[in-house]
């Protein structure tokens, strides 16, 4: 029982590694601007109207509202709202001959305002602008932490525009994908019913664009509108359900997990992905338990499209975003690799997406049926399937790729034509001597050996070749494609058969064969790269090495760019043979955002070189610029992955090469702060010994025999004095060396004040004989943390100050009380004859002194020396006149907190 | 010993120091013997048996505190140490490993022996009387009775207060450290809560100082720790 116990308990503890990303995520969302959205189902709704309206009232409440980019399309209520509101600007951008008003980004970031309106999320810029879309122009003012209102019509979110247009027979090709609809802070349905649609559309009051007028007529229709208007507040119920399942994810963070309950989710090239990704973040929440989606990519799978695969990648992330643990596993059977992975992580329960009913093969059962069998100990959940257009698209797409595979060059046909013409050749003599069963034989192996040498299509060609030639030449009636047996047929059948299996068999034994190759050369390089990074020690090495690896890697040229303490980025690194021209702008911009811009990405696509941001764990480094010269090895995600781990190797490296550099800096800083220590003591023990000495061998000057004259006393006084003098002024110089160079190290201790006043006071005591003195120091003063000797040295100078300052015979007060901001204050006044008026600040500097040609004696370090004791405590120190007449000087000490003095008393040994 | 003239060992490698420190002693009555060097010192230390030993800290040929150390074992000697100013932490050290008294270079004849003659009288005292009352201002203490009177009505002390009292009269004249008051009063495991010590001071100058801001018995040594002075 105790250890369970034990385990129990453990596991009741939140993980502190979650809490922290939880915080992490609160920080960024915080630092980041809120994007509230409303969303309508067609145009003519309101949504501009609405968001225009709530803009209104923040304003009201005195947000700072500026309105981005709105369409009235010319409607007054609307118009009436923007009154009273700033707007900003349109730029004009040229594209071809004309010139368009296009939202203005940048004038926007540097107005920063803290609300900003943009209407049409959906919108295409003109192409030029920074970004393709407008939501990406969006997604940049929120990073830069802008709040952002902005409107959408349910027929341009992306997943659904394809189900608007059969509905309504429209498409439209603007669209913002649903990530963006689902990451907005906010979602504002607008609705209005069907009918006061069309009677607003009857008053004229709904903007129609010109061209295509009767399409328009059509969209409006009754059916059309209740439909859309359907879609519109399911979407926005999903989304209030996401939010709920954030909400709880937020709130069950503290409570244990149960590991045994948890989910497996199993996503296939379906676009269903999604949606089992989707339920399964529900389940999991529901149940409260840890949940993990993964993909198995079977030989099969490999084959499917870039595009397709790269749309399996961001499923995965997206489960990743929404909570789970993702893996892309590799894997001849789907099945057992999914039950091995669920037994591994002692998952028992099975998402999976619901199969495609196969009218076709209705006796294969079902994925659910085939897993269920083979492990009957896992729970199996099946998710209903939703067939969109886009789904059946993608199945011909995926078609398409299998007739991708048939493809060859021509040369490899030629060779697999020339490969049966062999064998029929070599079979020709041997006819007479061996069964045509045999040579049949002979047939297949060249069926084999084209699969092996040049792919599918050529085997397959090759295939039916044989079986032609076989016919023609062997079987008879020899040299016709009449057959005299009947049982050639099943022959021929048989043979075609067997060729076309072995075809596809050696084809995609052929196939893993080479993919299981490109997998070992690119860990390989990864390998040696790594290795390569590991023995650099200066970025100019790390910078030749990445440009190694981009070349062999990647057929790309590479550069380095290093940003600076104030994360500005510098000119590239050189390396022969790197980048040559590197857009300063785009990869600052990369390395601000943390996200990659340029070629192939969604910022500033246009540029020819893709710029990478360099993220170690403490923080970007730089940023890694990469041009491309063969688009699909930078494109395919295996590609895509190489680079991510690239770039991630090149930062760490460069943070180690960094952290090297500290390390050697602050060995060096250390080793002169020794050296300047060593001196100043050298400096201060040869200066003091001397003194030493001339102040002792002035006093023993009276001890001498014969006993001195009066006035050879007097000199042997002054004598004295004067060393002593000459001391003080070593004293203060050494002092000020010292504090300036840092080298004083505070020896802070919690003390009563009395006690370092009474000291000094004894310490000036005989300086002060001409001076009167009071001392006000209220009882119940904190305790303060200072060191004491140096918080001595300050006042003493005050009194020196004071004394040397004022005629004989002045009130010198030292005094204390609780000041502000939780600091005390402790003064040194006096009543002479002050301060020189608008000097109060001066004579903290240092050689100042307060007159000019007096006869005062010191260089003017003493308050200097004050002033950088305190600050080195943390305090502030200041002198002025009192109102009374004569000066004053205040310096303040934090408070802090007082250790407690409980078990001062009791714990003392009786 | 106290008929004779008391010896005084003065080690120091400055030879004009050396030559002031001399004088000023024998003009008040002391044998000296001086030496420039640890070695030299400690051998002088055993051979000369002194009745007190001035010492610099700043010895070119070792650490002044290995050298109290050492003599600690076999000697009680009373130490005085010369150290320059800004080496708090080394005279604490010094104090700590059982130096009676430091100086401050450059200091003046009548500073010197003040001090030498307040440790010389410690050791006369030390020996003799075993006196149990000690009376100091307008403060007298019996430590027999455990009882403290001010101008002769009884004070009221916490145990606290009066354990550092009694250590103080019992040490005069001699700079105490925050450590080693810290260890005698609240034990060795407080040696590093040097705040109780200042709060306590200020608690139990208030009671027995005329003028708690101006001490005339508890001296305050900044940075290193406290003197007691009874006269």
């Amino acid at each position: 029982m105790a250890p369970q116990l034990g385990r129990e308990m453990k596991d009741g503890r939140p993980d502190p590694d979650l809490i922290l990303d939880r915080i992490k995520e609160e920080e960024m969302r915080a630092a980041r601007g809120k994007l509230k959205i409303f969303f309508g189902a067609s145009a003519g709704v309101g949504k501009t109207y609405a968001m225009l309206s709530a803009a209104r009232q923040q304003a009201e409440q005195g947000t700072d509202v500026v309105i981005g980019v709105v369409e009235t399309h010319g409607r007054k209520e609307t118009e009436a709202l923007l009154t009273g509101l700033e707007r900003l600007p349109l730029q004009a951008v040229a594209y071809r001959d004309r010139v368009l008003p296009e939202f203005d980004i940048d004038g926007a970031l540097a107005r920063k305002p803290a609300l900003l309106l943009v209407d049409e999320l959906a919108h295409s810029n003109v192409p030029g602008s920074r970004h393709a879309k407008r939501w990406q122009d969006v997604e940049e003012l929120q990073s830069s932490g802008i709040d952002v209102y902005s409107t959408v019509n349910v027929q341009h979110l992306e997943t659904l525009n394809d189900v608007v247009g059969g509905i309504t027979g429209i498409r439209v090709w603007e669209t913002v994908p649903d990530h963006v609809f689902d990451a907005a802070d906010e979602v504002v349905l607008v609705d209005l019913t069907p009918d006061e649609l069309l009677q607003r559309l009857k008053e004229g009051k709904v903007y129609l664009p010109q061209q295509a007028e009767r399409a328009i007529q059509n969209f409006f229709r009754k059916g059309n509108l209740i439909a859309l208007r359907e879609l519109a507040l399911r979407r926005t119920a999903d989304r209030v359900d996401s939010e709920m399942i954030q909400y709880r994810r937020d709130r069950s963070v503290t409570r244990a997990w149960h590991t045994s309950e948890s989910l497996l989710a199993c996503i296939g090239p379906g676009d269903g992905s999604d949606r089992i990704i989707r339920s399964a973040a529900r389940i999991a929440t529901k149940l409260d338990v840890p949940w993990h989606v993964i993909y198995v990519e079977t030989p099969k799978l490999r084959h499917l499209s870039d595009q397709r695969r790269l749309q399996i990648l961001k499923s995965l992330k997206l489960a990743q975003e929404m909570g789970a643990e993702t893996a892309s596993l590799p894997g001849s059977d789907a099945m057992a690799t999914i039950i091995d992975y669920a037994r591994d992580h002692n998952l028992s329960k099975l998402l999976v997406g619901r199969d495609r009913a196969q009218a076709w093969r209705p006796w294969k059962r079902s994925f659910a049926d085939r897993v269920g069998k083979l492990a009957p100990d896992l729970d199996i959940i099946q998710v209903a399937r939703v067939d969109t257009p886009a789904d059946r698209r993608q199945e011909e797409s995926t078609g398409e790729s299998l007739l991708d595979r048939l493809h060859a060059p021509w040369q490899s046909f030629a060779m697999s034509s020339v490969f049966c013409a062999l064998v029929t050749l070599i079979a020709m003599p041997l006819h007479t001597v061996f069964d045509r069963a045999n040579i049949a034989m002979l047939f297949l192996m060249a069926v084999v050996l084209s699969a092996v040498r040049y792919g599918l299509g050529p085997a397959v060609a090759a295939a039916f070749l044989n079986v032609a030639a076989f016919d023609f030449f062997f079987v008879p009636p020899r040299f016709s494609f009449a057959v005299g047996d009947v049982q050639y047929l099943m022959t021929f059948a048989v043979m075609l058969a067997v060729g076309l299996v072995t075809a596809k068999l050696t084809a995609d034994l052929k196939f893993q064969a080479r993919v299981a190759s490109r997998r070992e050369q690119r860990v390989r390089a990864l390998y040696e790269m790594s290795r390569d990074l590991s023995g650099a020690l200066m970025p100019e090495q790390i910078a030749e090495i990445s440009q190694r690896f981009a070349a062999t890697g990647f057929g790309a040229r590479a550069a380095i760019m290093l940003a600076d303490e104030r994360d500005r980025l510098h000119e590239a690194i050189p390396v022969p043979g790197g980048v040559p021209a590197v857009d300063v702008g785009i990869s600052q911009w990369a390395f601000d955002h943390s996200a990659e811009a340029g070629w192939g990405t969604d910022t500033l696509a246009g540029s020819p070189l893709l710029y990478v941001p360099l993220k170690a764990p403490m923080r970007t480094r730089g940023v890694l610029v990469l041009e491309p010269k063969h688009s699909r090895r930078l494109l395919a995600p295996e590609q895509r992955r190489l680079l991510d781990t690239f770039a991630r190797l090149v930062a760490i490296s460069l943070e180690r090469v960094h952290y090297v550099d500290v390390a050697r800096a602050t060995t060096v800083q250390m080793e002169s702060e020794r050296l300047r220590n060593s001196l100043l003591s050298a400096i201060s023990h040869d200066l003091r010994t001397p003194l030493a000495a001339l102040v002792g061998l002035a006093d023993s000057m009276s001890m001498t025999q014969p006993p001195p004259t009066g006035e050879q006393c007097d000199i042997a006084a002054s004598m004295r004095d004067e060393a002593l003098r000459m001391n003080s002024l070593v004293n203060n110089l050494l002092d000020m060396a010292r504090l300036q160079a840092g080298a004083v190290k505070l020896n802070r201790q919690w003390q009563p004040l009395e006690e370092v006043v009474g000291s000094a006071i004894k310490a000036m005591r005989s300086t002060m004989a001409g001076h009167r003195l009071g001392v006000n120091l209220p009882d119940g003063l904190p305790l303060l943390e200072f060191d004491a000797v140096l918080v001595e040295r300050v006042l003493c100078n005050l009194l020196e100050n004071a004394v040397t300052y004022t005629p004989a015979g002045s009130l010198i007060e030292i005094g204390a009380a609780p000041g502000a901001r939780d600091q005390v204050d402790i003064w040194v006044e006096d009543d002479g004859p002050g301060l020189p008026a608008g000097k109060e600040e001066l004579i903290f500097s240092k050689f100042e002194r307060g007159q000019k040609e007096s006869a005062a004696s010191g260089v003017g370090l003493g308050l200097a020396i004050c002033r950088a004791i305190v600050t080195a405590h943390g305090g502030t120190i200041r002198a002025e006149n009192r109102r009374g007449g004569g000066a004053r000087f205040v310096f303040s000490l934090p408070r802090g907190q007082p250790p407690s003095l409980a078990g001062a008393e009791e714990d003392s040994p009786q | 010993m106290s008929d004779s003239l008391p010896v005084v060992l003065v080690i120091e490698d400055e030879p004009n120091i050396r030559r002031f420190v001399r004088m000023s002693l024998e003009a008040e009555g002391c044998q000296v013997y001086e030496t420039d060097s640890m070695q030299r010192g400690l051998i002088a230390a055993g051979t000369r048996r002194p009745d007190m030993v001035v010492l610099d800290l700043g010895l070119p040929d070792g650490d002044g505190v290995d050298f109290i150390r050492d003599l600690r074992t076999w000697s009680d000697v009373p130490i005085i140490v010369l150290s320059a100013r800004t080496t708090e932490t080394h005279k604490v050290g010094a104090l700590d490993a059982g130096a009676d008294d430091y100086l401050t270079k450059p200091f003046g004849a009548a500073e010197l022996l003040a001090r030498v003659r307040a440790q010389l009288r410690r050791r006369s005292s030390a020996g003799g009387n075993g006196s149990t009352v000690f009376e100091f201002g307008k403060i007298r203490v019996d430590l027999g009775k455990r009882r403290v009177e001010r101008a002769g009505e009884h004070l009221h002390l916490t145990p606290i207060e009066y354990r550092l009292l009694a250590f103080l009269v019992t040490h005069p004249d001699s700079v105490l450290t925050h450590r080693q008051l810290l260890k005698a009063v609240w034990g060795p495991s407080h040696a590093e809560d040097s705040h109780y010590i200042r709060v306590y001071m200020g608690l139990l100058r208030k009671k027995i100082e005329d003028d708690p801001s101006q001490p005339r018995h508890i001296i305050t040594e900044a940075g290193v720790g406290y003197r007691f002075v009874a006269a």
